[in-house]
């Protein structure tokens, strides 16, 4: 089962063979170091049809191989790409109206939004003037390296101060912080100024949702996309400019 | 090699039959049945055999399992609860495959410690280690994926803090954990795909990787509390003088083990399935809620000491993908140890007082900040975990040289053993 190449197109083929000397005993060889003929006869030689042209054969090797390899990576795409969220997950991912005509001041309600807790918490004038003063406390006071919408990039963290919208996210490992809103709260020490607290690891937010210095949580609370559609109904999800 | 003579007269038969067309008899000989290992294996050379004796449970008991089990975020949680109530013998079965799990770790970290000890990993051994460490990184896969299924409350929030560890990469990081999870958040889709990866792609991937080991093992052959190489001296035969068959003399030695090993494994699944909450944590009998953490969130104790490093690390430079690094750099320097250690001798019975102390104290660090881990980020354990994870390090990336420098006794020609 000799699958040979024919002597006119080899280029390269063993010379000692080829000059007939007898120092090789008659052998199969592969595509081995004297690389010359697939089966040597019995005098040592190569016949003619013998001639194996080892550079022709590897560089088909090499473009097979790069073939199949560019084929495979193709063919990885679909499997890859199948683990992105879902037609039916993005559609469930979709914004979420809150009514908060019935959310009385200085109360916080929770509602779900892609499986989080967002917060939707109605200040009182007391509690905006809680974030005065405590920007040296703060590790991010102006919102620089944390995620909100342009709107929401001031020290109230909102488009519209009375209406904080927040992820109830911990930006350290995704846990929970708990409200703790009262000044000197007794967990929390006489100089606590209100805020959120993280049970996991004890990182400590401001009523804005900013955190405070040598946290584990690296930076604030993050305020999603959202926006007013009237007075008593907000929009979670959608940002203002494209839902005006 | 050395089993050509009974594979030769092996002929009638019906195992004669099947030698003929496959080579059951040869295998057998050359992996285990006449497979020569030293005659000087200690009690720390029986956690290999218990390990391939943990996956086999594990896998046992995993495929009756996922007969009862429902890898959907509605009926997950309320699944295992019918296999722990309503199926016949159910309770057990779950049981065994969750003390299983812890099981698994401690044979492990115990196996992995036998080699510290006697220098196993050291030449010509290093790709027999890669493939244990590799063994390992599955077997942390297994466990994390495993952890979500039963779709608790602490499964749900284990699962959300080490997706977010993943988006605390850069660039990539939000992208990849959506990628991971399939949802905005861990969801049923999460939980289906946890599934197919925690019952069929790494289990393939770890029966494969056990493959490998044993055939590396066998093929360069059994380290032994002496670290003395048994084949330097031969027989007649080329055969080692200090080895023996391993059929039936650890054959017997490993069945004392495994006999051992399922006096205590009983004794934890009839009498304290849950460890107290170290197997199987209290928040996770609460189904999964996503508006609500567990009061404190910690892995399972396998992972702490990892988990511990990963919050010694403070977040700077508005990220913390530092603590991530420095937790994968924890296990991938594992890796490494082969080439990190260059005492001239393997075994700590012939070692110098250097590697001896630093040796203790790293089991001594490992153990704190496992403890560390389990606990809440408050002080002493805060400065504990920072302290073990600057050890965690030191002790390897200084090996090089506290290795080299330390004194050392001659080895013996030949293993030392005493018949009793």
């Amino acid at each position: 089962m000799l699958h040979c190449m024919i002597g006119r197109v080899a280029g390269v083929y063993n010379a000692r063979s080829a000059t007939g000397t007898k120092t090789v005993p008659p052998r199969v060889s592969g595509r081995g170091a004297t690389g010359g003929c697939v089966l040597e006869t019995i005098h040592g030689g190569c016949p003619m049809s013998e001639q194996v042209d080892q550079g022709r054969r590897q560089l088909l090797t090499a473009a097979t191989l790069l073939t199949g390899a560019v084929g495979a990576g193709f063919a990885a795409v679909p499997f890859l790409a199948s683990w992105k969220p879902s037609a039916r997950a993005r559609a469930l991912g979709a914004p979420v109206e809150v009514d908060i005509s019935k959310l009385e001041p200085g109360a916080l309600m929770k509602v779900e939004w892609r499986g989080k807790p967002v917060w939707v918490l109605r200040r009182t004038p007391e509690m905006l003037q809680q974030l005065e003063g405590i920007d040296d406390l703060l590790a991010d006071p102006g919102s620089a390296s944390s995620i909100q919408p342009d709107y929401a990039r001031n020290p109230a963290r909102a488009a519209n101060p009375e209406f904080l919208v927040m992820l109830g996210v911990c930006t350290h490992l995704g846990c929970a912080p708990i409200e703790r809103f009262r000044r000197g709260d007794a967990e929390l020490g006489a100089d606590w100024p209100g805020g959120f607290y993280c049970p996991c690891h004890g990182s400590k937010f401001d009523l804005s949702g900013r955190v405070f210095k040598a946290m584990p949580a690296p930076t604030n609370l993050t305020v999603p996309p959202h926006t007013f559609v009237d007075d008593n109904r907000i929009l979670v999800g959608e940002d203002q400019a494209r839902a005006a | 090699m050395m089993a050509t003579d009974s594979t030769t007269t092996a002929k009638g038969g019906l195992l004669g039959w099947v030698d003929a067309r496959f080579p059951l008899t040869r295998l057998w000989n050359e992996q285990w049945g006449q497979y020569y290992a030293p005659k000087n294996l200690n009690n720390w050379y029986l956690f290999g055999s218990m390990s391939l004796l943990v996956l086999v449970i594990q896998i046992v008991t995993g495929i009756f399992l996922t007969m009862n089990y429902k890898p959907s975020a509605a009926e997950a949680f309320g699944s295992v609860e019918y296999i722990m109530r309503d199926v016949e013998w159910g309770w057990l079965i779950r049981y065994m495959h969750s003390t299983g799990a812890s099981a698994f770790f401690v044979v492990v970290y115990l196996h992995m410690f036998r080699a510290m000890l006697y220098g196993s990993y050291r030449k010509p051994r290093e790709l027999l280690w890669v493939f244990g460490m590799l063994i390992y990184l599955v077997l942390m896969g297994e466990a994390f994926f495993g952890y979500l299924l039963p779709w608790g409350n602490m499964s749900y929030w284990g699962a959300q803090v080490i997706v977010s560890l993943f988006a605390a990469l850069p660039v990539i990081g939000p992208d990849l954990a959506e990628w991971i999870r399939g949802d905005f958040f861990i969801s049923d889709i999460t939980l289906n795909r946890f599934f197919a990866l925690h019952v069929i792609a790494l289990p393939l991937v770890l029966v494969f990787l056990v493959v490998a080991h044993l055939l590396a093992l066998h093929e360069v052959g059994s380290n032994n509390p002496d670290g003395v190489e048994i084949k330097k001296t031969k027989d007649a035969n080329g055969n080692p003088v200090d080895g023996i068959w391993s059929h039936p003399y650890y054959s017997v030695k490993d069945l004392m083990g495994f006999a051992a090993f399922f006096v205590l494994f009983a004794a934890v699944i009839f009498f304290a399935p849950t460890m107290g909450g170290l197997f199987l944590e209290k928040p996770n009998f609460e189904l999964a809620n996503p508006m609500q953490t567990p009061a404190h969130i910690a892995p399972v104790w396998y992972f702490t000491p990892f988990y511990a490093m990963l919050r010694a690390v403070p977040a700077f430079f508005g990220t913390q993908v530092w603590g991530v690094l420095v937790m994968g750099a924890a296990v991938i320097i594992l890796f490494f140890l082969p080439w990190l250690d260059r005492s001239p001798v393997k075994s700590i019975r012939y070692r110098g007082p250097i590697y001896k102390i630093a040796l203790a104290l790293f089991v001594v660090w490992f153990v704190i900040l496992g403890y560390c881990g389990l606990k809440p980020a408050v002080e002493p354990f805060k400065t504990l975990s920072v302290i073990g994870t600057i050890y965690y390090f030191a002790f390897f990336l200084l090996m090089p040289w506290y290795s080299r420098i330390d004194s050392y006794k001659p080895e013996p020609e030949r293993v030392t053993y005493h018949a009793h």
